[in-house]
């Protein structure tokens, strides 16, 4: 019978090691926060400011810049989040794991944030603060299958169990989100509801770049996060390692 | 693997046959809680004729998230599960058993009690016909993604509540297409159109769910 | 550690030194955090059925559905294992074991021993040459049956089969070797 030890060094890539990741990602992520700043300032600052002001709409449509991009983030995240979750999984990569269960928390907000700036939009424009259009239904749901994910993934305790528990509820979500989709576009003209529109058929150059910039921000900004819990999950489920203890870093720390 | 789904199946409707009445609780759930919406709503027959279809298929589908953790808890708790899981017959025949009798004893009666519920919403004929028809074909279903989520949260403190929220939303196309049907029958158009997309989730929730289920059991077992 | 046609092995070691984990490894319910379990020669992941079909693992739960007959439990652990004629092998394996009595009788209604005994009954079921990986089979029997499954044990050990087992009581079993888990326990 082979010894037990646990061996922080594995076979391939650099981040697979959790040791490594720790180690490499913590010296990203202050260059990811500043970026992540830096685009988000620009962003604002022509979003609200260089943008001209919408015919119909006046100033109140400037929501759009954090409504779109965090919906786009949302979407990008869960894919993200479903396919490190699958690799985990499948190779039995505990790094790639840890690293899904990192992106979920943020995953959620995005679309938090996208439902509300949503709601922010419809009042003064419809008069409602909630429209059963199919794209916010859609995020709506997208929600839900964030927070069952999460969900699951705490109720279990056993490591193992609960990485390749919230893989497969992944991936089953992302089978499911075009059917879920399609579904609920149906639903929308059968009951004719409304369709959120953008401002106008065509976006003037300064919105488009404004977006553009908010998006990067975004995703810049999940990648210092996610980094970010993602050190600290490691930290607590390698935390009878070698490397960890030679930290001097209390297993129970927070998650930042 | 017809054998041992065969098998299985017989040998859960049995046990649901010595234990009937905690059988029949989702059924009982079905009609109290639809019964429930004209009572809180108003017995207004015009109202009541339009909520009807969005009505008795939610009852249907929290009906059937209650039953659905009791596919795998009694033989987890007994060590049946660990033998189904050895055993060289192959996993999914085994959860398709299940899966089968569950709708048997659990969705089947939903859908044959639905006709009452439609009497009692003032349904036009036709219309309780076509709901009975969409409960037929979306409770399996059900119990295919429920399965996926009972196997996902086996022997968890919260597992029954955790089941609602993981299924659930997968279920949301079902309840869409059969919801749809009726309402397009009350609307004078034809229901194909609906049911057709609903057969098709059937047949595609039926080649995927039990895969899911059997790797989920896995993962649980492990 | 090597299970051979023909071997029985005593596996000894402390309370929580992971016996149940290793039976439960072997058996193919678990998957190692390291090492490798081979089957023939092959990786066990791959055996396929072949393997699941030769390899009866009979753990603390006894696997029997307290609401069904004892005969009719049996059985249906017989049509797992593919085997025809469930009700008539699962008779003759309850007869076999004494338990001809309260074949119709509720699970729910018998005591631990004979429940026990109607677990072991699948041991029972056929004379094929399987890997028997048993944990702690001779928990609840008396001194009669306790002597009856060591005859089988050996009797199955000479038709070619293998038999893996934990006992908190002293075996004696002819043939049999030990293994000891104590040395491998991980440090906490």
């Amino acid at each position: 019978m082979k010894n037990t030890t646990p061996k922080p060094g594995l076979r391939w890539s650099t981040f697979s090691a959790p040791s490594r990741f720790y180690a490499l990602a913590g010296r990203v992520v202050p260059w990811l926060w500043a970026v992540s700043v830096v685009l988000g300032l620009a962003g604002l600052y022509v979003g609200l400011l260089v943008a001209p002001t919408d015919a119909t709409q006046h100033d109140s449509y400037r929501v759009i810049f954090i409504h779109v991009p965090a919906a786009i983030l949302s979407m990008l995240l869960y894919l993200a989040l479903a396919f490190w979750a699958a690799w985990g999984w499948i190779f039995n990569a505990r790094m790639a794991s840890m690293y899904a269960r990192a992106l979920a928390p943020t995953g959620a907000m995005f679309t938090f944030v996208a439902l509300w700036t949503g709601a922010l939009w419809g009042k003064p424009t419809w008069g409602t603060w909630w429209v059963w259009d199919a794209r916010i239904t859609s995020e709506f749901i997208l929600l839900l299958l964030y927070v069952g994910y999460i969900a699951l993934t705490e109720a279990i305790d056993d490591v193992r169990r609960s990485a390749h528990a919230g893989a497969l509820l992944a991936l089953v979500g992302v089978v499911n989100i075009p059917i879920i989709y399609f579904s609920v576009r149906w639903w929308n003209t059968l009951h004719q509801g409304s369709t959120i529109k953008m401002t106008g058929t065509s976006m003037h150059q300064t919105m488009q770049l404004a977006m553009w910039l908010m998006m990067f921000s975004f995703w810049a900004y999940s990648f210092a996060i996610a980094f970010t819990r993602s050190r600290a999950i490691v930290l607590e489920q390698e935390s009878d390692t070698e490397w960890v203890k030679a930290l001097g870093a209390a297993p129970s720390e927070g998650k930042a | 693997m017809s054998h041992v789904l065969l098998s299985v199946t017989r040998r859960d409707l049995l046990l649901a046959r010595r234990r009937q009445v905690e059988a029949l609780l989702p059924l009982g759930f079905f009609v109290v809680a639809a019964g429930l919406f004209p009572i809180g709503v108003g017995p207004e027959a015009h109202l009541l004729r339009q909520m009807a279809p969005g009505v008795v298929w939610v009852c249907a589908l929290l009906a059937a998230m209650l039953s659905v953790t009791q596919m795998f808890a009694s033989d987890h708790q007994d060590g049946s599960l660990e033998q189904m899981l050895l055993s060289p017959q192959p996993l999914v025949g085994i959860v398709l058993g299940k899966v089968f009798a569950h709708w048997l004893s659990s969705g089947l009666p939903l859908v044959l009690a639905s006709p009452l519920l439609g009497v009692l919403f003032d349904m036009h004929r036709e219309s309780i016909a076509w709901l009975a028809l969409s409960l037929l074909m979306g409770t399996p279903i059900l119990s295919l993604l429920g399965a996926v989520g009972a196997a996902l949260t086996l022997g968890l403190r919260s597992g029954a509540a955790l089941v609602f929220l993981l299924v659930l939303p997968l279920t949301i196309p079902a309840l869409i297409f059969g919801t749809g049907a009726v309402l397009a029958v009350d609307g004078g158009q034809s229901p194909q159109a609906h049911l057709s997309l609903l057969g098709a989730l059937l047949i595609v929730t039926g080649l995927g769910a039990p895969w899911a289920t059997a790797a989920a059991l896995r993962i649980s077992m492990d | 550690m090597r299970l051979d046609p023909g071997s029985i092995t005593w596996l000894r070691g402390t309370n929580g030194s992971g016996k149940t984990s290793l039976m439960r490894i072997l058996a193919g319910l678990s998957l190692p955090a390291e090492g490798d379990i081979t089957w023939a020669g092959l990786p066990w992941a791959r055996a396929g059925a072949d393997a699941r079909q030769s390899v009866v693992y009979i753990g603390h739960a006894n696997a029997l559905k307290d609401d069904l007959t004892l005969v009719e439990a049996v059985a249906f652990g017989a049509s797992l294992s593919g085997l025809d004629d469930p009700m008539g092998r699962a008779g003759t394996a309850l007869d076999a074991m004494g338990l001809r009595s309260r074949r119709d009788a509720a699970v729910r209604t018998l005591s631990q021993g004979q429940r026990r005994r109607g677990a072991l009954a699948r041991l029972r079921l056929d004379e094929a040459p399987r890997t028997w990986i048993l944990d702690e089979p001779f928990d609840a029997l008396d001194a009669a049956s306790v002597d009856s499954l060591s005859r089988l044990i050996e009797a199955h050990a000479q038709r070619g089969g293998a038999v893996l087992l934990t006992s908190h009581q002293p075996v004696s079993l002819a043939g049999s070797c030990e293994f000891d888990l104590e040395p491998f326990r991980a440090t906490p």
